[in-house]
């Protein structure tokens, strides 16, 4: 509470001695209405990271995302990979704030290294995963402290392959291709379409799809980078590979027509 | 001036994070003398973007019920996973498995107990009662129940409970035979009802996954729908 005894404000809306100022029209830092304690919650993004893409292909799945870090409009940071090698069924790939991501890796390595302590054979599998994301981002959502992140788990399970995502409210869903951010409006369509002429690509056809929807990201999005990772996992096992680099040019606009752009 | 600092930091701030989402999506249930059908479409939407053509939003929770929810997905997974758990516990703690009429009882309760925080579902139930007749319960999201003989939920809710109306409880028509219709007709009833929603609703569409609970068991259909 403000008491009539502390220090009156340094300037018009500014801060009193000792206190914290609190931007004008930035939505951080903002008090949250649950006051029971005055605990200051950040509920908007700061670093983020753009699109993320999956891919099924036939005995296996394919994950990308560049490693841009932007902060608002600016392209603040140049490495920040968002596709982890979980293990040898699993990969983790995931968009939108970049500390959260940070924060929910950091816990998901935790659990890999208790799961190889035990050295049993027995590692966290992909749906497991997928369905402990989903638990963890609804409680978070629950108590109004979401953590910004959409995250997508690309595996093997039972030698099929799998591909789940879940978002920070804890909406989960599996599916061929899915994607997150501007990918959904440019690498979607483009990749249902791939499929549909060709069921059961292969890896490499997958990748090389996978390349050209990353090429279309960089010149399309303004919010995505020149680099990127690949995470490719089949039964021969997983592995994050990269990273790559787009080159921008107009014609795979027209998804690779020439004389259309 | 202080005064109006003391307001500024007084006064809640908005927040800007819903923890809720419209995912969309249709249920529709009928019940008949000996039979109870559920059925939904298989589109996941938020918005103007479609997450997944292929996610039904049925839940076979035992061999004479299932369960069709749409609204807030998240809730409904959160729901329904927590349903299955209790369910179990019924199962380990009176050796028997829960009655629809049973499960209807305490689906309610459990959406009760979160009045203030509710799951944001419109949820419906199919299944055979004790004595092996169909029947359906409604939720609304904080646990308003109903049993009722038909019942369509969801994004076309209001669009096909009339139709369900007119097609099988016979309102507005005259010099009509109004025993029940049977189980092949309701399963045409309720395919032309989703054919008709996926016309007008954009939230409804892709696909139809179907349950029919008869005494024999669940026996599953799908049928495509419009997927523009």
């Amino acid at each position: 509470m403000f008491s009539d005894y502390s220090a009156p404000p340094m300037w018009q809306n500014g801060p009193a001695l000792g206190k914290y100022y609190d931007f004008p029209n930035v939505s951080t830092n903002k008090i949250s209405h649950n006051s029971t304690n005055g605990k200051q919650r950040y509920h908007t993004p700061l670093t983020t990271g753009t699109s993320v893409i999956g891919l099924v292909f036939n005995g296996g799945v394919i994950l990308a995302a560049d490693t841009a870090g932007y902060y608002g409009s600016m392209m603040r940071f140049n490495d920040c990979p968002r596709i982890f090698q979980v293990n040898k069924y699993t990969i983790l790939g995931a968009g939108n704030d970049y500390a959260d991501i940070q924060y929910l890796n950091d816990i998901i390595k935790q659990k890999i290294l208790d799961d190889d302590l035990h050295n049993d054979g027995i590692a966290l599998k992909p749906k497991s995963l997928h369905s402990w994301l989903t638990r963890v981002l609804y409680n978070r959502r629950s108590q109004f402290d979401p953590l910004w992140i959409n995250a997508f788990v690309a595996g093997m399970q039972n030698g099929e392959p799998f591909l789940g995502t879940v978002d920070k409210l804890g909406t989960a869903y599996e599916d061929k291709i899915l994607s997150f951010g501007f990918g959904t409006h440019i690498s979607v369509p483009y990749l249902r379409q791939e499929r549909e002429k060709n069921p059961n690509m292969t890896k490499e056809e997958a990748i090389a799809c996978i390349k050209t929807c990353m090429d279309m990201l960089y010149v399309r999005d303004a919010r995505s980078g020149a680099k990127y990772n690949i995470g490719v996992i089949s039964n021969e096992g997983s592995e994050v590979q990269g990273p790559f680099e787009s080159v921008g040019h107009w014609n795979i606009a027209t998804h690779g027509t020439p004389g259309q752009e | 001036m202080a005064l109006v600092t003391k307001q500024i930091l007084d006064t809640p701030i908005q927040h800007h994070f819903s923890p809720y989402s419209d995912n969309g999506g249709t249920t529709v249930a009928v019940a008949g003398p000996d039979y109870a059908i559920i059925a939904s479409d298989t589109r996941l939407s938020a918005g103007y973007s479609i997450y997944t053509r292929e996610q039904s939003k049925l839940f076979t929770l035992s061999e004479t019920t299932v369960l069709g929810s749409s609204g807030c997905w998240c809730d409904i997974l959160s729901l329904t996973r927590i349903i299955e758990a209790r369910m179990q516990m019924y199962l380990h703690e009176h050796n028997k498995v829960m009655s629809t009429t049973s499960l209807a009882k305490m689906i309610s309760i459990m959406m009760y107990g979160k009045r203030f925080f509710p799951y944001y579902t419109s949820t419906i139930i199919a299944g055979l009662d004790p004595e092996g007749k169909g029947c359906v319960y409604s939720y609304d999201p904080i646990g308003h129940t109903e049993r009722a003989n038909f019942r369509a939920g969801g994004s076309s809710g209001a669009l096909l409970q009339a139709l369900l109306d007119n097609q099988l409880g016979f309102k507005n028509q005259e010099n009509v035979d109004k025993t029940p219709v049977s189980l092949e007709k309701a399963i045409t009833v309720v395919k032309d009802a989703f054919t008709a929603a996926a016309e007008r609703d954009i939230y409804t569409g892709d696909g139809v996954h179907l349950c029919a609970i008869t005494k024999d068991g669940i026996k599953e259909f799908n049928f495509e729908l419009r997927k523009d």
